[in-house]
Parts: structure tokens; C-alpha cells; sequence
């Protein structure tokens, strides 16, 4: 099984050269025939890659040790829902599925893209090789996940147990392909600067992919933010940690991307920015990439020493120089034709828009890299906090989502003011509404920032819904059908837009979701004893009891919790903390469960008004002593009998618990983070979902109209 | 020409804002000159032997090459993977010969997710 596995990265890396060879001769000779081997080698590559991955995925499931990957990576122990998805905790394992991802995306982009844009596809098709051949090469060159050990270890070191949370299974797997599908629109770019075919046609053979690679990597974002709320244990979804910046800042530029090339589209403007916009989304995709695998800045996402930084480096270096040469290159052929008309227009908004959206991700871009950048400067390694990051975010995300609302009222070309202040003054009036009642709220009266981005918000929600139910009224007028049944008309017949606005919606839903949670909440760390209670936040938290419970795969000491608001029960927490095994002979058969890892599963009780959060930190020190006693006596119990003597640690745990650590959070509007997440991923299918052809539904009707009367004949 | 004022002007303010409110990272053997009332991004790996006394931790880090060694108060809940010979970043300000780390500022690397090597 090994063997099959090697020979296939082994024939990938033949494969991927000799199709970037073959694409590229067909690009310099114009020849089509040689452009359809290139596109040829692409999908035997993704072939050849689902071996691989196949291969791979059995080794984890089968808990083969021999290969190094799953040794240091999984284990007997680790259930197997964690085995099947412990491949991507490891570097090879990740690298692999990126390049899969890449040469599955690819291939479809290629296979739909050739025949609407033929000579931007083949160069396309060749850009996309020379990505899968730079991971293929540090797959088998640098990072070989089929390298196999000479001694197999009976056990393995089992699945890092921060790691061992449901969405395990699909948060990194969304991240790369976001990352991935970036580069189609990319190469797709870099191929229309090549054959100098610079107008809209690449755009509309990539938007769907653009579309797709936005909405995967937000998806993969937001399921990030919630691993973090509902299973680290330090209470926060988003720490501004370089590597949640780097999946950020391609999300960013590519929302600026999508927005811009409608103006495109439309006006024939904006073609440099557009194609700017592009590549440098494609570029920081492989930076994020590139991040969470070098060591280069300080994160909490694991980057040990590793060797693939130099590599990386020198690839970006090389996509950044291709791109600028190239743009610069063309500069004649990408001036515009015409420019924009009026400050008061739909194009002037998505530009402004634009402008806020890529100067957030420069902010954060600066900040992230700061520790590089000041050690350049200055000679010395210094970081920014999140404090900075706030400075600037907040303002430019206030501006943005009152945009998101702006948009929609404006019309393209020019909007008369009469017209534009007719459309704006009920969203107008909400908002200010909304900023006078949240004003009578005393907490949220010190906190200007998360009252304006409310207000803004409720401005941003009222305009889409009006517009949408104005849309409705238009056509229920005009066909006479019900309200319901005119707004599913008006939402099926143009996807594109009220996805959209949909989107918008989400967007503003979940910034208040965000302003509120982050302002608004309390935070206690407080020291309790059974029966001891502590207040947080208007609510009062007991510690009933401690909890602790034993399994072959770690031990669980924790803590059951009464929340309760002015004497009324609101809710029972149970937050414990797991105790994991490491596997080292040297310890004791309990002490290596309190020298392994240890992960907080946190007590969470979910509102939509607000969330409670609760995490516990018992203090081990008083068990020391017994733990100590039991390893000298049975230094060698494994199996049922080293069950039994955890069994006797979780007991006495439970009868005579020493006092323990609490963090108790109250959060206002968490669930709108992930409300308004959701919504922007709906409105993101529904402007993917493939609208009826004209051209079919105009068949569909045509169809039974000749088969009738085909009938009567 | 008001895009190209608006993203200058932003540069600038990012550029002086970062250098002036940002922290020095230094590993331990960096901070044997440290002022008291300055704020330091302590780098370094954390030595064996971390006790937690009520609701304060106290612990020793040292450089990762090994060598000098600092400790730290350390007051509130700690990371899950916080453990010894994990390396940890921590914002300190001096207090006599220990430093005093600031509340929620202490972050663990996790170790196992794409190591090269992992040190047993």
C-alpha cells in the first residue's frame, strides 16, 4: 500500500513538469493540441494526487505506524473520526491535501474555462501546474509524507487533543480550499495579462470559482472563530493571531475583488485595480499558507522549526515579481476607456468600498508582519497588539458596513439626491432610532465605537430589506401574484444581486454580533470551593460540585456549575478539563496522564441575547501526593488495571476536590456572530447557485408546447 | 488624488502608531537591562518546576537556546497547552528582580501541529 503511495507523489512529480512543459509550448505556439495535453496531465495529476491521498488516508485509519506521519500524528487510542482527519494535522498530510484540493479545483476550472476562454485557459492551465509542481516538489522533496520508520512504534503519539473537535473534520479542509480556489481567478488573471485579452471575458469564466473561493474561505474563518469561542480555553473567538490575519487578508481583498470587477463588467473601468486586486489576493493566499508552516512570526498555531520557509519565501518573492512585470507589461492595454460619472452612483460606492476593504487588509497586513517589518527598521523584534489592530479595524469595518447599505440604494451611472435621499430616509431614521434607545442603555452608552457600529448596522439591514421589499411590491404589481410569491420571483430571477444584498445583510448582523460581544462583555477569574459562589456580570455562578470521570483516552476533572440571575435558575455548566496520556515509560501509569496535554471543554451556555462561557483550571497540586503514591506501588499497571487506579484518582478528585480556577464570561450577542456568518455563506449559495439558462428554460417551455401540439396533429 | 492623500495619511499613522505602541519581543537573556514601567514581549521556554500559589502562577523561562532564565508572575487562567518546555510569549513589566506578566496576555505555541521535530 506504501509503495503505491510513494510511486504516486513519485509520478506526480514527473506529471506536473512535463504538463507545465507541455502548456507552456502550447501557450508560445499558439497550438491548441499542445494545450490540451498540459490540461490532460492536469487531471491525470488530481488522479494521481486521490491515490496518494487514498493511500494515506487507509495508513491513518489503519493506525499504520510504520509510515512517520501517522506515528507522531495518531494513535489506537484516538477515536476514529480524529484518525480519519489527524492527516492534515501534520505538515506533510496538510501539504498533500492542498495540492489535491488545488489540482481538483483546477481541473474544473480548466475543464469549463477552456472553451469560453481558450488561449487565457492554456496559460492558465500552464500557471496552475506551476503551482502543483512547487507543492508537489516540497512534498516529495522536503516534506514526504510516505517516509517510513525503521523501527514501527507500538503506539503512536495520538492527535494533539486541542485538535479533537468536530470540526476538525472540515475547518482546514474549507481553509485550503478557499486558499486553493483563489488561484484559479488568479492564474486566470495572469492569463489574460499574457495573451493580452484584458477584458471582462476572464472574469466571467472565473467568477463562480472567485465566488466559491470567498465563500470557503469565510467558511472556514468563521468555523475557526467558533472552535475557538466553544474549545480553547480563553474565552474569545478572534486574537488577531497571525495566522487567523493571513486567512483575513485574501477574504478582504478578494470581497474588494468581487465587487469591483461587476464595475468592470458594466463600465469597462477599473481594469489595473481589478487584475491588482487579483493577483495580490492569489499571492496572500499562499502567504497564509506559508505562515502557518515557518516559523517566521510568533503565533499560537503551532509553527515549529521548519524547513520550508526558504522555499516559500522564494516562490512569493517569484509570484510577486512575475505579477508586477507583468502588469507593468501591459500597462497600455489596461487604461481605461471611460471613468466614472457622478460621487452619486453605484460604482463610486463599490470603489469607496474598495478602498476601505483593501486599507483594512494593508492595516492588518502592516500589523501582522510588524515584528518583520521593525526588525528591519530598527534592528530589533517588536509586535502590536490587539489594542492597534482596534485602532484602525473599527473605523474602516463602521465605514464598510454602512456601505453595505449604501450599495444597494444607489443606482449605476448617477442617482438624483431627491431620488437617493427618498430611498435613504426610512434606513436613515432606524438608525437613529436605534442609536437613541441603545443611548438609554447605560453600558452601551460608554462604548461610542459599539453604539455607532449597531446604529450603522440597523442602517445597513433596514436599506437591503427595503430595497428588497420594494423590488417585491414593483412585480407583485405587475404580475398580480401575492407578496411571497413576488419576492421568491424577484430573489430566483437575479440570484447574483440579492445573494448579494443577502450577504450584506449577514455582514452588518454579524458586526453588531461583534461590537457587542467584544464591548460588552464581563469576564471573571475567580478561585472557588464547592458551595462558594462568585457574581459575574448580573449573574450569580455556584460551584455545586467537582466532576471526574475516567477513559482509556484521558481523564476529565471538572466542575458542575449553577447559573442563576436574581434567585431564578438559568442554567447547569459542567466545564472540565481533559487530562491526555502521554506515552513515555519513564512516567508512572497515572502521572504520564498529568505530563501529556491537557484541553478545556468548556461549559457554554448559547442565547440569543447573550452567551454564558465557563472554563475550569483544577488544581492538580493536591492530587500529587496519591498520584505519586499509586505509580510507586503499581509502576508497571496498564490496561484494565491502570483504569482502575485512574478510576481511584477521579474519586478522590470528586469527594474532596481542592478549590479550582474559573473563568466565567457573559457575552452579549455571540450567536449574531455566527447568525450573520451563516447568512453571508446563504446569500453566497444562493449567488453560486446556477440560475436557469436562458436559452434552457426558454427550451423548457418550448419543449411541451411542440410536444402538445405535436399531440393534437 | 483624495485616495491616494487618505492612503499616505494611513500609512503614516500606521507607521508611527505601530513603531510607538508596539512592545520589544526579548528572550530572557535580553532583559537583564530591562527599565521597571516598560512593557516587554518576554519570548522563551518554560523551565520545569511552575507552582501555582492561590490565584497566582509562578513560573521560570528561560532562553530556547537555554541559559539565562527569568520568572514571572502570572495572575489569571493560562492556555491550555501551557506546560513545561513549551515555548511561551507574554507581555512583563519589570517588578524588583521578577517580572509581572499582564493579565491575558500569555500565549502557549502548541507544539505538535506542523513540527519538524518534536523534542521527547
Amino acid at each position: 500500500m506504501i509503495v503505491l503511495g510513494r510511486s504516486a507523489l513519485l509520478l506526480a512529480l514527473v506529471l506536473a513538469p512535463a504538463g507545465v512543459a507541455a502548456a507552456f509550448v502550447g501557450v508560445r505556439r499558439a497550438d491548441a493540441r499542445w494545450s490540451a495535453v498540459g490540461r490532460r496531465v492536469l487531471y491525470s495529476l488530481f488522479g494521481v494526487l486521490s491515490v496518494a491521498m487514498i493511500v494515506l488516508e487507509a495508513a491513518f485509519l489503519r493506525s499504520d505506524f510504520s509510515l512517520g506521519v501517522v506515528a507522531t500524528h495518531s494513535s489506537t487510542t484516538t477515536p476514529a473520526f480524529y484518525r480519519a482527519t489527524a492527516m492534515w494535522s501534520s505538515q506533510e498530510g496538510s501539504l498533500l491535501l492542498w495540492v489535491w484540493l488545488l489540482a481538483g479545483w483546477a481541473s474544473l476550472a480548466v475543464r469549463s474555462g477552456h472553451r469560453r476562454v481558450p488561449e487565457i485557459a492554456a496559460c492558465a492551465t500552464c500557471v496552475l501546474l506551476a503551482f502543483a509542481l512547487f507543492f508537489v516538489a516540497l512534498l516529495v522533496l522536503l516534506a514526504n509524507p510516505f517516509a517510513q520508520l525503521a523501527v514501527p512504534p507500538a503506539e503512536g503519539t495520538g492527535l494533539q487533543p486541542l485538535l479533537r473537535y468536530p470540526a476538525m473534520m472540515i475547518h482546514p479542509p474549507a481553509l485550503y480550499s478557499g486558499y486553493t480556489l483563489w488561484t484559479i481567478p488568479f492564474a486566470f488573471g495572469i492569463g489574460a495579462l499574457v495573451s493580452g485579452r484584458l477584458d471582462a471575458a476572464w472574469i466571467g469564466a472565473t467568477r463562480r470559482f472567485a465566488l466559491a473561493a470567498w465563500l470557503a474561505l469565510g467558511f472556514g474563518v468563521l468555523l475557526g472563530a467558533r472552535w475557538s469561542w466553544s474549545e480553547l480555553g480563553w474565552g474569545g473567538y478572534w486574537a488577531w493571531d497571525p495566522v487567523e490575519n493571513a486567512a483575513l487578508l485574501p477574504w478582504l481583498t478578494g470581497t474588494a475583488f468581487l465587487h469591483s470587477v461587476m464595475i468592470q463588467e458594466r463600465r469597462g473601468l477599473l481594469r489595473t485595480w481589478n487584475v491588482g486586486l487579483v493577483l495580490a489576493t492569489g499571492i496572500l493566499a499562499v502567504l497564509g499558507t506559508f505562515l502557518v508552516r515557518s516559523g517566521v512570526l510568533e503565533s499560537i498555531h503551532a509553527f515549529g522549526a521548519s524547513t520550508l520557509g526558504v522555499p516559500f519565501l522564494a516562490f512569493i518573492a517569484l509570484l510577486v515579481a512575475g505579477s508586477t512585470g507583468l502588469v507593468l507589461h501591459r500597462r497600455a492595454l489596461l487604461a481605461a476607456d471611460g471613468r466614472i460619472d457622478s460621487v452619486l452612483s453605484r460604482e463610486a460606492v463599490f470603489l469607496v468600498g474598495n478602498l476601505l476593504l483593501v486599507g483594512l487588509a494593508f492595516v492588518i497586513f502592516w500589523g501582522t508582519f510588524f515584528p518583520l517589518i521593525s526588525e528591519v527598521a530598527t534592528g530589533r523584534r517588536a509586535s502590536v497588539g490587539p489594542p492597534w489592530f482596534e485602532r484602525y479595524t473599527v473605523p474602516l469595518a463602521i465605514a464598510t458596513v454602512g456601505l453595505a447599505g449604501l450599495g444597494p440604494l444607489m443606482p449605476w451611472l448617477r442617482a438624483s439626491p431627491a431620488r437617493l435621499a427618498r430611498a435613504g430616509a426610512v434606513p436613515a431614521a432606524i438608525a437613529l432610532a436605534t442609536a437613541g434607545a441603545l443611548l438609554a442603555v447605560p453600558p452601551v452608552r460608554s462604548h461610542p465605537a459599539a453604539l455607532a457600529t449597531i446604529a450603522v448596522g440597523a442602517f445597513a439591514v433596514a436599506a437591503v430589506v427595503l430595497e428588497l421589499l420594494r423590488a417585491a411590491r414593483v412585480r407583485a404589481r405587475a404580475s398580480g401574484r401575492a407578496m411571497p410569491h413576488a419576492l421568491a420571483g424577484v430573489v430566483g430571477r437575479n440570484r447574483r444581486r440579492y445573494g448579494g444584498y443577502l450577504v450584506h445583510v449577514g455582514f452588518a448582523v454579524l458586526l453588531v454580533g461583534v461590537a457587542a460581544s467584544s464591548s460588552l462583555q464581563h469576564v471573571r477569574d475567580v478561585r472557588l470551593r464547592p458551595g462558594d459562589t462568585a457574581a459575574v456580570g448580573g449573574y450569580d455562578v455556584r460551584y455545586v460540585r467537582a466532576t471526574g470521570h475516567a477513559t482509556r483516552e484521558k481523564l476529565s476533572l471538572g466542575a458542575v456549575l449553577e447559573v442563576s440571575r436574581g434567585g431564578r435558575h438559568v442554567a447547569t455548566l459542567t466545564p472540565t478539563r481533559g487530562f491526555y496520556a502521554v506515552e513515555d515509560p519513564r512516567l508512572g501509569p497515572v502521572d504520564r496522564y498529568f505530563s501529556g496535554e491537557a484541553t478545556s471543554e468548556v461549559g457554554l451556555e448559547s442565547g440569543l441575547g447573550r452567551d454564558f462561557w465557563t472554563a475550569v483550571e483544577p488544581d492538580v497540586q493536591a492530587l500529587r501526593p496519591m498520584i505519586a503514591g499509586i505509580d510507586r506501588r503499581f509502576p508497571l499497571a496498564s490496561g484494565a488495571s491502570q483504569r482502575f487506579l485512574l478510576d481511584a484518582v477521579a474519586e478522590r478528585y470528586r469527594r474532596f476536590p481542592p478549590p479550582a480556577a474559573f473563568r466565567l464570561i457573559v457575552s452579549p450577542l455571540v450567536a449574531w456572530v455566527w447568525m450573520g456568518g451563516l447568512v453571508m455563506l446563504a446569500g453566497a449559495l444562493l449567488a453560486l447557485w446556477p440560475a436557469p439558462h436562458p436559452v434552457l428554460r426558454r427550451a423548457r417551455l418550448a419543449v411541451p408546447r411542440a410536444l402538445r401540439a405535436a399531440g393534437r396533429a | 488624488v483624495t485616495a491616494l492623500t487618505a492612503a499616505v495619511l494611513l500609512a503614516g499613522a500606521l507607521a508611527y502608531t505601530s513603531f510607538s505602541a508596539s512592545s520589544e519581543a526579548r528572550e530572557p537573556s535580553q532583559l537583564v537591562d530591562a527599565e521597571a514601567g516598560r512593557t516587554y514581549q518576554l519570548t522563551g521556554v518554560v523551565a520545569p518546576g511552575y507552582r501555582r500559589i492561590g490565584d497566582v502562577l509562578r513560573f521560570r523561562v528561560h532562553d530556547r537556546g537555554g541559559g539565562r532564565s527569568v520568572t514571572v508572575r502570572y495572575r489569571g487562567s493560562v492556555p491550555d497547552p501551557f506546560r513545561a518546555g513549551r515555548e511561551v510569549i507574554v507581555t512583563v513589566r519589570r517588578d524588583g528582580a521578577a517580572f509581572v506578566g499582564e493579565a491575558d496576555s500569555l500565549i502557549t505555541r502548541c507544539p505538535s501541529k506542523f513540527d519538524a521535530a518534536e523534542p521527547a
